[in-house]
């Protein structure tokens, strides 16, 4: 067949590889992962709505369940560990966290105006 | 009855403000019927359906993106004559406050998302799968689905001007403004919905190119033999990836304000308006590279094959991209210096801006280096590019600047910056765009076009360039700011003011001339019957044009870069003939309704939103949805085209 090394289909990563993939995790790691994002929304949710607990605390524990929620992302839906070829994933990976915590920081830097008079 | 028709038309099509907007309706209404008679007449539904709408191949969705990028220059370059012809004189009437405000508001948005975006994505469409040697991108169904949500995004924001109203906040919607306390119409919300529902195609077309890019290639094309074009496309899409999530976040929580009354960017509740300008500039300024990066791939395309000699500083190239993408995330404070953020940040930022000018120094060296001692022909795309060195040299020094943070509190927002990103995105993006399309325009269509024609359009435009916008640079300095719609006469712009019209109609008339360049092509155009006509050098010239749809009929093994041009000078180009004997069945992904299905969704949904008229958009989201559910139990969406009928093409194409 014309897709013997995957590289020469018309559409590598498509659908033709799709039913392996199936085989490989079947529905049961998607569920547990639908079922843990959906806990983790409700988590913070649910926090932020009642006011549990003051201002500064509540907003640490609300990025750490973001973070969680990148990670059960990366993991149960997108198979981070997995793959074959370079590890083209790892690097892509590792430049949008320094864009990411970059943005983010230097955004709060912005937006301290810090030299003016308050 | 006829109350409530007038009600309708006063509201919705706007009746009530006079001839500009029943020109329009008349012209879009004829247009429509024309259209439609034309297809009725020819019976042509079932062909455009099935070769057009319904089709996932690169180089037809190249094609349709083509087509709206054009279109869209003429919409945006249309508003651009209008404002210019408001400006011309002191005291002018001929538009009112609010419609110049729309006008410079629709001007802005269309030329960045709907004509410089289309456009880069044609070329990414057409050029790349072809040059790494691919039968098509990564997921075409996605490339699709990509194009339809450009589409109807773009169909939403324009429908605007008849229907509803036009967005008039800027093309960077700055809240308060853009808020719903001082900007009450829908055409707001038809800014923020168009923009989301493009905004999502845009970021598959980057995930889908860096797939493609990455896992896509031939046997034998490493990364390092790769052309440069396909590199400039690698790195637009990694600029894409991360910044395009910038302004989906901005635009919903500004949406999210106007529509349920929340308060990101307010004042009042602890919101905080400069959030969103900064948010909005962590996607705008990376956005700038993102139609320039391919840009310059198109150059040293050019460069390399117009003057025969491979690219200098390959590698320099390389480094030099890839840096302008990583350094784009680190610059976006100076477009709002004189938000005050402190002498430290403004410092960082202003270091980082200059620091831009290196890699791109180093390119354009690169280029002139190619140049030198090369044999040049000058062709179109070889014109456009030579016209380019200067103007961009020119744009990035005004650049550097207004990089000067204490500098820019007297330029910013001031005609001297209008100036500057006009000459780095026309000088820059729209040259580069247009020599990408001649360059690849054979390749695409099958025949060249005309030369003499295509040297009007060129000295109309380049010179209209110049006439219209050197004199901004004065008027900036002079004091005129920007989105002001007229100016008394005793200040002395009247003088600029006229020349920068007169440059702006020249460089209309250069946009007919490339009409008429286009149509007189079409018939006498010089057939490109060698499938080589520029005697080119990277694999997508050893394919006949226009391309069989599965492109490679064989795939071929890379062993160097320029491959077909090494492979030319060797005497070996039979080599990438396909022989009998290696012809397998191809593997195709079969076309499909459901991406230009799940577009007039999310336009339905859209709709919805605009007029919070909420059954019409939770209708249109479910519609969304049924696209997805019902591609996820599609099976069969791939087939193979039979052995013989490959051959049969070939032979037909008199490759076997």
């Amino acid at each position: 067949m014309a897709n013997a090394s995957g590289q020469h289909t018309a559409f590598g990563p498509g659908p033709g590889a799709h039913g392996e993939e199936e085989h490989k995790h079947g529905a049961g790691l998607y569920i547990a992962g639908y079922i843990l994002s959906l806990v983790l929304t409700a988590i913070s949710f649910w926090l932020a709505l009642t006011r549990a607990m003051p201002l500064g605390p509540l907003m640490l524990v609300l990025i750490i369940l973001a973070g969680l929620q990148i990670v059960v992302q990366l993991f149960f839906f997108m198979h981070v560990t997995e793959g074959d070829g370079p590890p083209w994933h790892s690097m892509a990976l590792l430049l949008g966290l320094i864009f990411t915590f970059a943005i983010a920081l230097m955004s709060m830097w912005i937006m301290s105006f810090h030299y003016q008079v308050q | 009855m006829w109350e409530g028709f007038r009600h309708f038309a006063d509201t919705y099509l706007m009746w009530n403000e006079g001839p500009l907007i029943w020109m329009s309706d008349v012209l879009i209404l004829l247009t429509s019927i024309g259209i439609v008679a034309v297809l009725t007449y020819f019976k042509k539904w079932k062909w455009l359906w099935d070769e057009w709408l319904t089709t996932v191949d690169h180089k037809k969705i190249g094609i349709m993106y083509l087509i709206c990028a054009l279109l869209m220059f003429f919409r945006g370059g249309v508003d651009a004559l209008l404002m210019r012809t408001q400006l011309a004189l002191p005291n002018n009437h001929f538009l009112d406050a609010e419609h110049y405000d729309q006008i410079f508001t629709t001007h802005g948005t269309i030329m960045i998302l709907f004509m410089a975006m289309p456009f880069i994505f044609a070329l990414f469409n057409i050029a790349v799968p072809l040059q790494i040697g691919a039968r098509d991108v990564a997921f075409p169904y996605l490339n699709a689905i990509s194009f339809w949500l450009f589409f109807f995004g773009a169909l939403l924001f324009n429908i605007s001007f008849v229907f509803g109203g036009s967005p008039d906040a800027g093309w960077t919607s700055y809240p308060p403004l853009s808020e719903l306390a001082f900007d009450k119409g829908p055409g707001e919300n038809f800014y923020l919905l168009g923009l989301q529902i493009s905004g999502i195609g845009s970021i598959a077309t980057g995930i889908n190119f860096m797939a493609t890019i990455l896992k896509m290639r031939a046997p034998g094309m490493t990364l390092m033999r790769m052309p440069l074009f396909t590199w400039s496309v690698l790195a637009a899409c990694v600029v894409i990836i991360f910044a395009f999530p910038a302004l989906t976040v901005a635009l919903a929580l500004l949406l999210l304000d106007r529509i349920v009354g929340t308060h990101f960017f307010t004042i009042l509740h602890g919101g905080n308006p400069m959030m969103f300008i900064n948010l909005f500039w962590i996607w705008g300024h990376p956005e700038v590279y993102i139609v320039i990066l391919p840009a310059f791939g198109v150059f040293s395309e050019v460069v390399a094959t117009f003057a025969r000699k491979r690219i200098f500083g390959y590698g320099s190239m390389v480094v030099a991209l890839m840096a302008i993408s990583v350094i784009s995330f680190f610059v976006w404070v100076h477009h709002f210096f004189t938000m005050g953020a402190g002498a430290d940040v403004n410092t960082f930022f202003a270091v980082a801006t200059m620091a831009v000018g290196i890699p791109t120094g180093v390119k354009v060296f690169n280029w002139l280096f190619t140049m030198y001692r090369g044999r040049i022909r000058m062709s179109l795309p070889m014109l456009w590019t030579v016209a380019f060195v200067p103007c961009f040299a020119i744009g990035g020094a005004t650049g550097v600047m207004l990089a000067v943070a204490p500098a820019d509190y007297q330029y910013h927002n001031s005609y001297f910056l209008i100036a500057h990103f006009h000459q780095v995105l026309i000088g820059g993006t729209v040259f580069g765009m247009l020599a990408g399309m001649y360059y690849w325009w054979p390749k695409m269509f099958g025949f060249l076009l005309d030369e003499r024609l295509g040297r009007w359009a060129f000295w109309f435009f380049n010179i209209g360039f110049y006439v219209c916008f050197m004199p901004q640079y004065a008027l900036g300095f002079m004091g005129m700011q920007r989105r002001m719609y007229t100016y008394p006469a005793d200040l002395g712009w009247g003088t600029l003011n006229f020349i920068s019209t007169i440059g702006a109609y020249l460089m209309g008339i250069g946009f007919l001339f490339m009409v008429a360049q286009i149509i007189y092509s079409i018939r006498y155009g010089q057939r490109d019957l060698t499938g080589d006509p520029w005697d080119g050098r990277t694999l997508e010239w050893s394919l006949p044009s226009p391309v069989p749809h599965y492109n490679f009929a064989v795939i071929p093994t890379v062993e160097d870069r320029d491959y077909w041009w090494v492979l030319k000078q060797q005497g070996r180009t039979q080599e990438l003939r396909p022989r009998p004997e290696e012809i397998q069945p191809i593997h195709m992904p079969k076309n499909s309704g459901r991406p230009f299905l799940m577009g007039v969704a999310f336009f339905v949904a859209g709709i919805g939103f605009v007029f919070n008229w909420y059954v019409l958009a939770v209708l249109g989201l479910l519609g969304v949805v049924a696209c997805m559910v019902a591609r996820a139990f599609e099976y069969d969406d791939e087939y193979h085209i039979p052995v013989e009928e490959v051959q049969h093409t070939e032979a037909a194409l008199g490759r076997l």
